[in-house]
C-alpha cells in the first residue's frame, strides 16, 4: 500500500451564522467568525489516496485524472467564492473547516478511478487544520 | 461525522538536559551541548489533535475559542519564557522534549472534556519533532 498526497490552494469567504440561534448565541459561539459580511482565507487542501502500484505504470494513481478530478469538481466550486452563498452544501450547513473537509471528501470520494480516498486535510490558516478521514 | 482538528501554538523557553543520576561525564556524554550549565533556548511549536462528532448546529469539533483559552491558560502561560527545569513539573525529571510533550499531552488529557485528544506533537526546532498518542 501506497500513499500520495496532492496539494491544491483556493481562496474564499465564508462567515458562521446559525438561523436556529438568537443573534446574542451566534455572537456568543462565533465571535466575529459571525460577521455577516464575511471573511476569508487561503485554504490549502490536501487529497491522500492510497492503493497498491500498478506494476505497469508504477502509480498508485494516475496524478493527472487526479489533478482534473480535484480542479473541476472542488476549486472550481470554491476558489474565489463566497461560500455560504454560491456553494450548495453550505447554503444550509456552516461552512466550518470541518465540514468544507466533509464535502470536500464527498465531491472526490465517488470520483477516483484505481485508488481509494484516504484523507482529506484542509489548512484554514497555516495553524489550524481539519482531517476528515470518511468516519461516521 | 468524526473529524479531527488540529491547531498550532507558539512558545519560548529555555532548557538544561542534565541528570542527577548521573556523573558530569556521563551528562557530558550523553547530553553534549545541551548540558552546558546555564541552559539554552527554543521557540517551540506545539500542536494538539484532537477529535470527535461535528456538531450539527455550529459544524465543529469542539469551539476554538475554548480550546484556545485552555491552552493559553493551561499550557502556554505555564511554560511561555520560562526556565523549564525551575519548574515544579521538572524537578524530578529532566526536561527533554520527550518529557514536555508528555506533561503537555497530560495537562490537555486531563483539563480538556470538550473533545478527545488524539496526539500532542511538539517541534523543538524545524528539524525535530516528538509525537506523544497517550
Amino acid at each position: 500500500m501506497v500513499y500520495l498526497t496532492r496539494k491544491a490552494e483556493f481562496s474564499a469567504s465564508h462567515y458562521y451564522h446559525n438561523p436556529d440561534f438568537t443573534p446574542e448565541e451566534n455572537l456568543r459561539v462565533f465571535g466575529k467568525c459571525n460577521n455577516p459580511n464575511g471573511h476569508g482565507h487561503n485554504y490549502t487542501l490536501e487529497v491522500t489516496v492510497k492503493g497498491e502500484v500498478d506494476p505497469r505504470s508504477g502509480f498508485v494513481v494516475d496524478l493527472k485524472h487526479l489533478k482534473e478530478v480535484m480542479q473541476r469538481d472542488v476549486l472550481e466550486a470554491m476558489d474565489h467564492r463566497f461560500l455560504n452563498k454560491e456553494v450548495p452544501e453550505f447554503i444550509h450547513r456552516i461552512p466550518t473547516t470541518e465540514n468544507i473537509a466533509i464535502a470536500i471528501w464527498q465531491r472526490l470520494v465517488s470520483k477516483l478511478e484505481t485508488a481509494k480516498l484516504h484523507r482529506i486535510r484542509v489548512y484554514e490558516t497555516p495553524d489550524l487544520f481539519v482531517d476528515f478521514y470518511g468516519e461516521p | 461525522m468524526k473529524a479531527h482538528l488540529s491547531r498550532r501554538y507558539l512558545f519560548s523557553a529555555s532548557h538544561r538536559l542534565h541528570s542527577g543520576a548521573m556523573s558530569p561525564q556521563e551528562n557530558q556524554a550523553t547530553y553534549g551541548k545541551c548540558n552546558n550549565p546555564y541552559g539554552h533556548g527554543h521557540n517551540y511549536i506545539v500542536e494538539l489533535t484532537v477529535s470527535g462528532q461535528v456538531d450539527e448546529k455550529t459544524g465543529m469539533v469542539c469551539n476554538l475559542t475554548v480550546l484556545d483559552s485552555f491552552v493559553e491558560r493551561e499550557v502556554l502561560a505555564r511554560f511561555d519564557h520560562e526556565n523549564l527545569n525551575t519548574l515544579p513539573e521538572f524537578a524530578q525529571e529532566v526536561p527533554t522534549t520527550e518529557n514536555l510533550c508528555i506533561q503537555i499531552y497530560e495537562i490537555v488529557h486531563r483539563g480538556f472534556a470538550q473533545a478527545h485528544l488524539e496526539r500532542v506533537r511538539l517541534e523543538e526546532t524545524m528539524m525535530n519533532s516528538f509525537e506523544y498518542t497517550g
